[in-house]
């Protein structure tokens, strides 16, 4: 990002840096030598001076380009903005472009997978349509032992951090991982941006200059999925599982609950203050959410998905007690049964299998 | 478990050496492009700047004739084997090296061809003379002139290279590093930009589609690490970074939906497909007939077939699954439930149960 940072500026360029993170790197720091970094704001809380991008002042310097380390941050509290990204999206707004720096894991999509192959969650993450708007992807490659070695050289962290990143997220098996869902990921970028580009050329230019191109063309879009909400806490997964298919495919994507109380405010306080966490992270993935009624969860649902034209319906597979065929069968049994006309993945939880 | 597979001493003498021949070997390090100008050499160049400010013995063996101001400014602080002139044409100058025997040599453009009367006739076996001395070779080379990447490249540009390395070689490298740039920073600095663009769609076009083979190319390499690694550190076969979906292919009803859908799913998410059928050797001929029907299509779609042989179907099917790794189910609805099924639960119930970990997709009748 730096580098790009000084060709842009050899160019004659404007750009300035907004944040970046030194980790008290050398070599980093050396690069943003010679380069405008625009003072970061000081926010206090709990006692201690944090830093943040000051986004009113890149604002007021209005550069060409802006300079913006770490998009999945999270600002301290007190800040103007929960989160860096939502930051970008002012500058954006603003009509400055931006150079940022994600690291795969952070892609909420691939939270579940990351955390199977590394054994961490990790917390702070970004919605993928955040990334499907840049207008350019840039994979920044290297073979894991060459991280490793640099790690041992104290060149990414602090001799007493570096121990503790070898044992968590640096342990080889896992940067191997990682960097094959990166390739995967920037392959899927590729890909998603070159379809835009041909059904920009057949159906002319979609946007002007001011906004990010669509990346889906809605005629190309003929499947429809809908996931099925429930206040198990695997339903996450299944949001993200939901929403990165709709990806892929490309198709729309819808999440529901269906309450079977005449009035949803009429639930138990904790299932539904879940449920609307759920709901919520839905809608923060870009998912249109609805709140259904009905005494048959399975019936309604599937009334829903044939009404609105749904090819997949995304369910989670059932605890294992509540498996039974003679007494009564569990939801996911029932919508197996209606929805004979449609499409339905059950998702499974995926966990590593632990060595033996 | 350790025991079960004790190698006898041969095998472990073979092994042994075979060890010791890789610790003699030169370390071999790939930077792949996409296309030129995306700045691989310039990596190669900074790479061998970097470990010689280490430390390291580091000399350049072959660069680009025409350098970039950056390239160039780089070369300056490296040590240059200047190039042989072989009836008339430079090439990389492998006895010169061989003689000042550095830890590290730079070699770009691994596709070269040598003229006739040169040592190999092609580069990429210099580089391996390098390395079987015991030099580490840092190269570069592009999508393009890999042998077996041929065909597709053409497919997309329409010009067909005349050079080119052998990816079994490639494979044996002990590090591949992919370099990417937007398409429009390749064809600023590309020296082919003023190009016209043969094929179809525009060069952008084709550059950005070159672009996902290489980032798919070097996730297959890394892929393969991944499971050596595994395997060498006795880790199970782990839910990892890449989907493989296996469609279940029965003669009771045409699955040309399916295969089509487990396709799709599978060139999106670029994972693999499988098919697997049951053995019936009592089989109607009507039924036969649907069944070798579907097989043909899943053949078709490139899906790798396999016949399972057990007493219980749905247990085939999820063994299969667990011993490939398999992440999604494509299985679709038997037109017919029988009353039984009503009672113990119908076949597509006991997969759904039983398939812990595994996506069970449902597909209508």
């Amino acid at each position: 990002m730096l580098d790009e940072g000084h060709a842009l500026k050899a160019q004659g360029v404007d750009v300035v840096i907004g944040y970046f993170e030194p980790h008290g790197r050398k070599d980093t720091i050396v690069k943003a030598e010679g380069l405008e970094i625009v003072p970061r704001r000081k926010v206090p809380y709990r006692g201690t001076a944090f830093e943040e991008m000051d986004t009113a002042a890149v604002l007021a310097r209005q550069p060409q380009i802006c300079l913006v380390d770490e998009l999945a941050h999270t600002n301290v509290p007190g800040s103007e903005r929960t989160k860096r990204w939502e930051d970008v999206q002012v500058l954006l707004d603003a009509g400055i472009p931006v150079v940022t720096t994600l690291n795969v894991q952070h892609l909420e999509s691939l939270n579940d997978q990351v955390r199977d192959f590394s054994g961490i969650c990790v917390r702070e993450t970004l919605p993928d349509w955040v990334v499907k708007q840049a207008d350019e992807i840039v994979m920044v490659d290297l073979p894991p032992q060459a991280l490793l070695n640099r790690l041992k050289r104290g060149a990414i962290y602090a001799p007493e951090k570096a121990g503790q990143a070898l044992q968590n997220f640096f342990k080889e098996s896992t940067l191997v991982a990682l960097r094959e869902l990166t390739l995967r990921q920037a392959a899927h970028e590729v890909d998603v941006r070159q379809d835009a580009q041909k059904a920009a050329e057949v159906h002319g230019p979609a946007s002007g200059k001011d906004g990010p191109a669509p990346v889906l063309s809605p005629a190309e879009t003929t499947d429809r999925i809908l996931i099925h909400i429930t206040p198990n806490p695997a339903t996450a997964a299944l949001i993200r599982r939901g929403r990165r298919v709709a990806d892929f495919l490309p198709a729309d994507c819808f999440a529901v609950f269906v309450h079977g109380e005449s009035d949803f405010r009429d639930m138990p306080a904790a299932q539904r203050e879940t449920v609307e966490r759920h709901l919520n992270f839905a809608r923060n993935l870009r998912i249109e959410t609805r709140l259904l009624q009905g005494k048959d969860a399975a019936r309604t649902l599937v009334e829903f998905a044939r009404l609105n034209g749904i090819t997949q319906i995304f369910l989670l597979r059932p605890q294992r007690a509540a498996w039974s065929t003679l007494f009564g069968r569990n939801l996911l049994q029932q919508v197996v049964r209606l929805a004979r006309d449609i499409q339905i993945t059950i998702v499974a939880e995926r966990r590593r299998e632990k060595p033996v | 478990m350790a025991g079960d597979r004790r190698p006898d001493p041969e095998q472990l003498l073979r092994r042994v050496q075979a060890e010791e021949e890789q610790q003699r070997r030169g370390r071999l390090k790939v930077f792949l492009g996409y296309a030129g100008g995306v700045g691989k050499s310039f990596r190669m160049l900074d790479e061998g700047r970097r470990r010689r400010e280490r430390g390291e013995d580091v000399v350049v063996g072959a660069v680009q004739a025409n350098p970039t101001p950056e390239v160039q400014a780089l070369l300056r602080r490296l040590e240059v084997i200047p190039l042989r002139k072989v009836a008339g044409v430079s090439v990389m100058d492998v006895e010169a090296i061989l003689r000042r025997h550095p830890q590290v040599c730079l070699v770009d453009s691994l596709a070269y061809d040598n003229p006739p009367g040169s040592r190999n006739p092609k580069r990429w076996q210099d580089a391996e003379a390098l390395l079987a001395a015991g030099v580490s070779v840092i190269a570069t080379v592009n999508l393009q002139y890999i042998e077996e990447q041929r065909e597709e490249v053409e497919r997309i540009t329409g010009k067909r290279a005349t050079q080119t390395v052998p990816q079994s070689f490639l494979s044996t490298a002990d590090e591949i590093e992919v370099v990417d740039a937007p398409p429009e920073t390749a064809l600023q600095r590309s020296s082919d930009a003023a190009e016209s663009a043969a094929g179809s769609g525009s060069r952008a076009q084709q550059l950005s589609a070159l672009r996902e083979i290489a980032l798919l190319l070097t996730a297959e390499v890394v892929d393969h690490q991944l499971e050596a690694y595994l395997r060498r550190q006795g880790l199970e076969q782990m839910w990892g970074p890449h989907e493989r979906i296996l469609l279940w292919i029965t003669p009771h009803s045409q699955a040309a939906a399916i295969i089509a859908s487990g396709r799709r799913n599978a060139d999106r998410f670029h994972g693999e497909l499988f098919a697997a059928y049951l053995s019936q050797p009592d089989l109607p001929p009507e039924k036969k007939a649907v069944l070798d029907e579907n097989l043909a299509l899943a053949r078709e779609a490139d899906a790798q077939i396999e016949l399972l042989d057990a007493e219980d179907q749905v247990d085939a099917v999820i063994r299969f699954a667990r011993a490939h790794g398999i992440t999604q189910i494509f299985v679709k609805r038997h037109p017919q439930e029988h009353l039984w099924d009503r009672v113990v639960g119908s076949p597509l119930d006991r997969l759904i149960q039983a398939a812990e970990g595994i996506d069970v997709r449902v597909f209508p009748e």
